[in-house]
């Protein structure tokens, strides 16, 4: 095989991966624990989430060691998917919508209509 | 599976890119094919999970009813005390220490430390079995509690179709990879690797290129359970 060595690392990399990994789940568990809520909740769940997910892949999956070739091969594509929320986020949005003008006055407890939608 | 040029350096960066992608050969050089055929693989699971998530992000945001809150709908009481998620917490911490052990068992593969490969293989394969059980656990705990792929008691319907279908899809991956993880723990506690022989279905030698192949798809299921755990049960 021309290329028996494979991917040689230190094994330190992977523990502190692990304990990184293990930090930022317990941050996001608290963000759930302490209640934050609104903004803050979301902006928060999603670094800690987008951390996690950037950390598995570039070094527990060994894409920073990759060439770039594979690296733009796996790693673009999915930015596609950005286009698929945001018609889903378009759709979701106007349905709820016709839902709240058709169905409306049917529902009696009026405080399960969030107040950010009409 | 020789590596064209032999000797020549590849050149690196944006050139290099420009120049393995228009090489008339294999655009992925310095990797077995396996890996990255595994990498194609996860791509496309990757767009099979986002679109169950977009699916649950569509139901969630043009319900009427209210959502039910996972915060209290994945709550134990643990010694007397109510506890918020505390199942999908300690789920999480399963998955990323087997993710741990798992990436060290290509460490040790690479070395060809069959012994350290194979207990690290079977920590990650017992870790894994782990998960699964606790997510029995919690669907047995969600359906005796009424919760439905077409309704539930605690609001909006779609929570349960959308709880089943990701996290039933997810907990089929784990599953699988089990079931992964302890064939190729038997490879390479049987020698399989080290004296290259052919797998099964396959008239390839083996080596322990493989371990890393298993590794991927492994780390996918735990990226994965990442984006459930943020979008599904923290949101």
């Amino acid at each position: 095989m021309a290329h028996a060595q494979g991917q040689q690392h230190p094994i330190g990399i992977y523990l502190k991966i692990w304990g990184l990994l293990f930090i930022l789940s317990t941050a996001s568990y608290l963000v759930d624990y302490f209640h934050f809520q609104g903004y803050l909740r979301w902006f928060l769940i999603i670094v800690f989430m987008l951390l996690k997910a950037g950390l598995i892949v570039a070094v527990f999956m060994h894409m920073i060691w990759e060439r770039l070739a594979m690296m733009y091969a796996i790693l673009v594509p999915p930015l596609l998917l950005m286009v698929l929320l945001g018609i889903g986020a378009l759709e979701a949005d106007y349905t709820f919508f016709t839902r709240g003008a058709f169905f409306g006055a049917a529902p009696p407890p009026a405080q399960h209509v969030p107040a950010q939608h009409r | 599976m020789t590596t064209s040029g032999g000797s020549l350096p590849l050149p690196e960066g944006l050139q290099g890119f420009v120049a393995d992608w228009s090489s008339d050969q294999r655009a992925f050089k310095g990797v077995p094919w396996g890996k990255a055929m595994m990498w194609i693989f996860l791509l496309s699971d990757t767009f099979i999970f986002s679109s169950f998530l977009i699916a649950y992000m569509w139901v969630r945001m043009s319900t009427t009813e209210p959502w039910p809150n996972p915060s209290e709908v994945f709550a134990l009481t643990l010694w007397g005390k109510k506890i918020p998620l505390i199942l999908i917490a300690i789920m999480t911490f399963v998955l990323i220490s087997s993710s741990g052990t798992m990436a060290m068992a290509v460490k040790f593969g690479y070395e060809k430390n069959k012994k350290m490969t194979f207990i690290l293989l079977l920590i990650t394969a017992a870790l894994g079995a782990t998960f699964v059980g606790m997510q029995a656990f919690e669907w047995t705990k969600l359906i005796e509690e009424g919760v439905r792929p077409w309704g539930n008691p605690m609001g909006a319907a779609q929570f349960g179709a959308a709880f089943f279908m990701i996290t039933g899809f997810h907990g089929t991956h784990v599953s699988i990879g089990v079931i992964f993880l302890i064939i190729v723990a038997i490879k390479v506690l049987r020698g399989d690797l080290d004296h290259e022989r052919p797998g099964f279905l396959t008239g390839r030698k083996g080596n322990y290129e493989i371990v890393e192949t298993m590794g991927l798809y492994w780390h996918f299921v735990d990226l994965v359970w990442v984006f459930i755990f943020a979008f599904f049960y923290l949101w």
